[in-house]
């Protein structure tokens, strides 16, 4: 009998650190036979467990093509990931999964991806940003767009810098407000870089993640754009207590983001309430 | 399906049979006007059943499903799951209808892909014997379709004049008859009229009614009324509704860590969707803010949220909610009123 409740013991091998309150662990299952065979979906999330403290939903940020190692890159925010900031590399976590659904990559196979992205969420949108440059062939253009308020608050900033020079892929990144006067390239909101490019919303599919304010003005955009409400893409944030379609912590309507999400629709998220 | 009938002066005896093949627990009155299921520690308990009554307090959720259960331990070096595997057989005797629906609901959500096997190592060591009602003014299973049951149960006894019409749904209820042989006699004709007269009786009996077949829909519509700011200021979050519902299951989970601040419990609770940190996520955002929009979304989910995933309404009709309310909401009336009904219409 399996418990679906019972976490795997796994190790932080390393803290990347990315900005004030956000880091990256690197999670490494201690047993080889479950470590060999955990398999995610880029949008998937684990349920983490800091012992004696408790459970929380955090998204993968790592590319199912990397396999070995989970990354996790995480906001201080809550209880749980309090805990987690005390503890050092080495130290044993507690960890399930995955869970949720994932973006829906066979759907978009053979179709550009454009990911829209504004600060934390590039967290669960790197995994896909990852997953589809390792699987180049499987899509037409690839587009980045990613906004934080300053230079300061950019996640994965070397990695992305290194995405500006290649050739199969457009990566744009901008900012709110350059305050350390040394910011290279766009300042602005996240939705004036799609002045700076021509899409074809029919063979198009949008990832979006990030703060609210911002789906709001991107959703707009796509809107305009002539984007299907299924073509587009969105990942809910809600505390996941079981992770397996039960507790109903995070349910909205009569969706539970756990199992039918995180990942929704932008027709599947208009028919539901208390959204955002 | 099988009919045998079991004359009233033997009901005694045949529960007391049943004694043989596992612990047997009984409806029996606790407070003035509630009842409770209780084991019957001695054949002389038996003789404390009431049989005509109309809901217990808690309902059988709290045998499958505990208001707050250990999940594993933990330690340094990993995770115990404590043995659970019990050989003890309930037999649990006079389950209305109503509450034979609420577990069958319950079986719904705790399988599936993700199998709880909290609940389920404890539900199949229980039988469940149902036994009809007459409904009281809090009753309202008929609208919910769930007045009658065709599986769910070992046995059904059906009330009609000196006598019950014994149902019988499983091979373990066909065994538990064995013992009692020659207590059970062949049904007659007439045994069936009674059956029947018995049946359109209660159909009569029912006071409340509910039109679930347009509720979502209306409830959909009148998402922004005043009606739920009005029920909102007049519902106290306080979860009886919840606690005493056959088909609410959230939990929520947490550590209970010991005082070496290393090893500790997994453990879980019933929670309430009506309890103000229910959908707050970390960083303080709360989904559900204001008491309105819980108490929407507890009665959404049961009868519109639920059906989305499961194919019908979670509520069963059984009126606890309603009779348990301190602050008296009505939820039956309250749609009535939603849906431009009058009363009784």
């Amino acid at each position: 009998m399996t418990n679906p409740y019972m976490p795997h013991l796994a190790k932080i091998i390393r803290i990347i650190p990315q900005i004030d309150d956000v880091r990256l662990f690197q999670i490494r299952l201690e047993d080889e036979k479950i470590r060999n065979e955990f398999r995610h979906r880029p949008g998937q999330f684990v349920m983490i467990s800091v012992l004696g403290t408790g459970e929380a939903p955090i998204s993968i940020s790592s590319s199912p093509t990397r396999t070995g190692i989970i990354e996790l890159c995480i906001r201080k925010a809550g209880k749980v990931t309090d805990a987690l900031f005390r503890l050092k590399e080495n130290a044993v976590i507690g960890i399930r999964g995955p869970y949720g659904n994932g973006y829906f990559m066979e759907r978009i196979k053979g179709n550009n991806l454009l990911i829209v992205a504004g600060g934390i969420g590039m967290a669960p949108l790197r995994s896909l940003l990852w997953y589809s440059l390792d699987n180049r062939d499987d899509f037409k253009d690839i587009i980045l767009m990613y906004g934080t308020k300053t230079p300061n608050e950019m996640l994965f900033k070397d990695e992305l810098f290194s995405l500006l020079d290649r050739g199969d892929i457009k990566c744009l990144l901008t900012v709110d407000k350059d305050d350390t006067g040394t910011w290279k390239t766009n300042v602005g909101v996240v939705t004036r870089l799609f002045d700076m490019i021509s899409l074809s919303p029919e063979t198009t599919y949008a990832a979006i993640c990030g703060p609210p304010i911002m789906y709001q003005f991107v959703l707009q955009k796509l809107i305009e754009c002539g984007f299907s409400k299924n073509r587009i893409m969105m990942s809910l944030e809600r505390r996941m207590q079981c992770g397996i379609g039960k507790c109903l912590h995070c349910s909205v309507g009569h969706k539970y983001t756990c199992t039918d999400g995180p990942i929704f629709t932008y027709w599947d998220v208009m028919n539901m309430q208390e959204v955002v | 399906m099988k009919f045998l009938k079991l004359p009233t002066n033997n009901l005694h005896e045949f529960i007391l049979n049943l004694r043989k093949i596992g612990e047997v627990h009984i409806p029996i009155k606790k407070g003035e006007k509630s009842f409770v299921f209780r084991k019957t520690n001695e054949p002389e308990d038996i003789s404390k059943i009431q049989l005509d009554y109309h809901r217990t307090i808690l309902p059988l959720k709290k045998y499958f499903y505990h208001p707050t259960e250990t999940m594993f331990e933990f330690s340094k070096t990993g995770f115990v799951q404590p043995e659970q595997s019990s050989d003890v057989h309930d037999i649990i005797f006079g389950v209305h209808a109503c509450d034979i629906h609420g577990v069958l609901t319950l079986d719904l959500v705790f399988s599936g892909k993700y199998r709880d096997d909290y609940y389920f190592n404890r539900r199949k060591n229980v039988s469940l014997i149902g036994l009809s009602c007459m409904p009281d003014e809090f009753c309202f299973c008929n609208s919910m379709a769930t007045d009658y049951v065709e599986i769910g149960f070992d046995l059904f006894l059906s009330e009609i004049p000196g006598a019950y019409i014994v149902r019988i749904g499983t091979s373990k209820g066909d065994d538990m008859l064995n013992l009692s042989g020659p207590l059970l006699e062949e049904i007659t004709h007439n045994d069936i009229d009674a059956h029947k007269e018995y049946s359109l009786a209660r159909k009569k009996a029912f006071k409340r009614f509910l039109d679930i077949r347009n509720l979502p829909e209306i409830m959909d519509l009148e998402y922004e009324s005043n009606l739920w700011d009005e029920l909102g200021n007049r519902c106290t979050s306080c979860g009886t509704c919840s606690m005493v519902c056959p088909t609410c299951y959230c939990y929520r989970i947490f550590d209970d860590i010991n005082m070496d601040m290393e090893s500790g419990k997994r453990r879980r609770q019933w929670d309430c969707c009506l309890f103000r940190d229910h959908a707050m996520v970390a960083g303080g955002h709360n989904f559900r803010q204001s008491r309105s929009d819980r108490f929407k979304h507890r009665w959404l989910h049961k009868q519109q949220s639920f059906a989305g995933v499961f194919g019908r309404p979670s509520c069963v009709g059984c009126g606890r909610c309603i009779e348990a309310c301190p602050a008296k909401i009505d939820i039956v009336a309250e749609s009535n009123k939603i849906q431009g009904a009058k009363n009784n219409d």
